[in-house]
């Protein structure tokens, strides 16, 4: 690929990132949304979250479940932290220690 | 339920204090984004993209997970409509926290609708949409997250293309940083039975659906049944609760 391609390439890749992220957005903030709307989006930062982390601590890079995984294990203490202090910067900063104790064994 | 009424004041408290919970909100995400930025700028610079592609790249589309696809198929050498649809797919789940977020952002202008959501990311979402229903959280602080972490993940990106290699990967166990943000707001986000119930399910659903479907599509279609699922849930046990009065 030479120079505008690249730079074509790199317009329409961020085009197709905004616009997902942009209308929505646009459309939905402007109405007062229906009640059952409403009640199910509250559900939906949980439901990312939790679809973006578990098959992240389960399965290995081969797309396989392994339950032996270091990710998985740190986790473990990691979350209970998380519960009995509820504190964002103490999870991330015990999360790397632990971690990092987890791989240096 | 998301307060609106802070939301709605046009102007920020104060320009200072707006910056400082932003920043103070968002350094979890920079941390986590300067090993992943870097191992991005890495593997651009193999594929033939150096520090000023890498940075566009960055600037142009601010997608962690779409950019390690795009710079791989680019060195591969896939047609670059099929990178631009793969990069669609993978970002679709955007429209999801984009629509969430239009609950708290309700009667927002379109013209900072426009700046703020070129900002809207996994992580960015997460720590946002936790600040709004604690309270004390408004949009010029939220818009404050998106670019602090955007501007550490451009830096990331251009520093690991320029010298990436010089430094040892894995150190102080910062790989940890994204996962041990998302455990905290994943327990922040769990306010009562219904959503441990939806996180649950989603875990459960997202692994079987990625170990039988490659690909990232068990995001989408986990959040989306998972999200379903408790909210059947929790309006069955609203009406058993009110069928007992």
């Amino acid at each position: 690929m030479n120079f505008p391609d690249y730079l074509l390439l790199m317009f329409g890749m961020g085009a197709v990132t905004y616009l997902p992220r942009l209308l929505p957005l646009f459309f939905l903030s402007q109405r007062e949304l229906p009640r059952w709307l409403v009640d199910w989006l509250e559900l939906i930062p949980v439901a990312i979250l939790a679809a973006l982390l578990a098959p992240a601590l389960l399965i290995n890079p081969q797309g396989s479940l392994e339950l032996s995984r270091p990710e998985l294990w740190v986790a473990v203490p990691t979350f209970l932290f998380a519960v009995k202090t509820r504190s964002l910067g103490g999870t991330v900063f015990i999360g790397m220690i632990l971690y990092w104790l987890a791989q240096s064994l | 339920m998301i307060k609106q009424a802070k939301i709605s004041s046009s102007k920020p408290s104060s320009c200072n204090s707006t910056l400082r919970d932003g920043l103070a909100a968002a350094w979890p995400i920079c941390f986590g984004y300067f090993p992943i930025g870097m191992a991005l700028g890495v593997l651009g610079q193999q594929a033939g993209l150096g520090p000023v592609w890498i940075g566009l790249m960055s600037v142009l589309v601010f997608a962690g997970s779409a950019q390690f696809i795009g710079v791989a198929m680019i060195d591969g050498g896939v047609s670059a409509a099929t990178i631009i649809l793969t990069t669609f797919v993978v970002n679709f789940r955007h429209v999801l926290m984009s629509s969430a977020l239009a609950v708290p952002l309700r009667g927002t202008g379109r013209l900072f609708l426009l700046l703020f959501a070129y900002g809207v990311t996994d992580e960015s979402f997460a720590v946002n949409m936790t600040r709004f229903r604690a309270g004390g959280w408004d949009r010029w602080r939220a818009l404050v997250v998106h670019h602090a972490a955007n501007t550490s993940w451009i830096l990331a990106t251009v520093v690991g293309a320029t010298v990436g290699t010089l430094i040892p990967p894995g150190a102080f166990g910062i790989d940890f940083a994204l996962p041990g943000m998302f455990i905290a707001l994943l327990v922040m986000q769990l306010h009562g039975r219904a959503y441990i119930f939806t996180g649950l399910l989603a875990a459960l659903i997202s692994v079987i659906w990625k170990l039988l479907i490659p690909g990232d599509s068990y995001i989408v279609a986990a959040a989306l049944l998972a999200a379903t699922g408790g909210y059947l849930v929790r309006r069955h046990l609203r009406q058993q609760r009110e069928g007992q009065r």
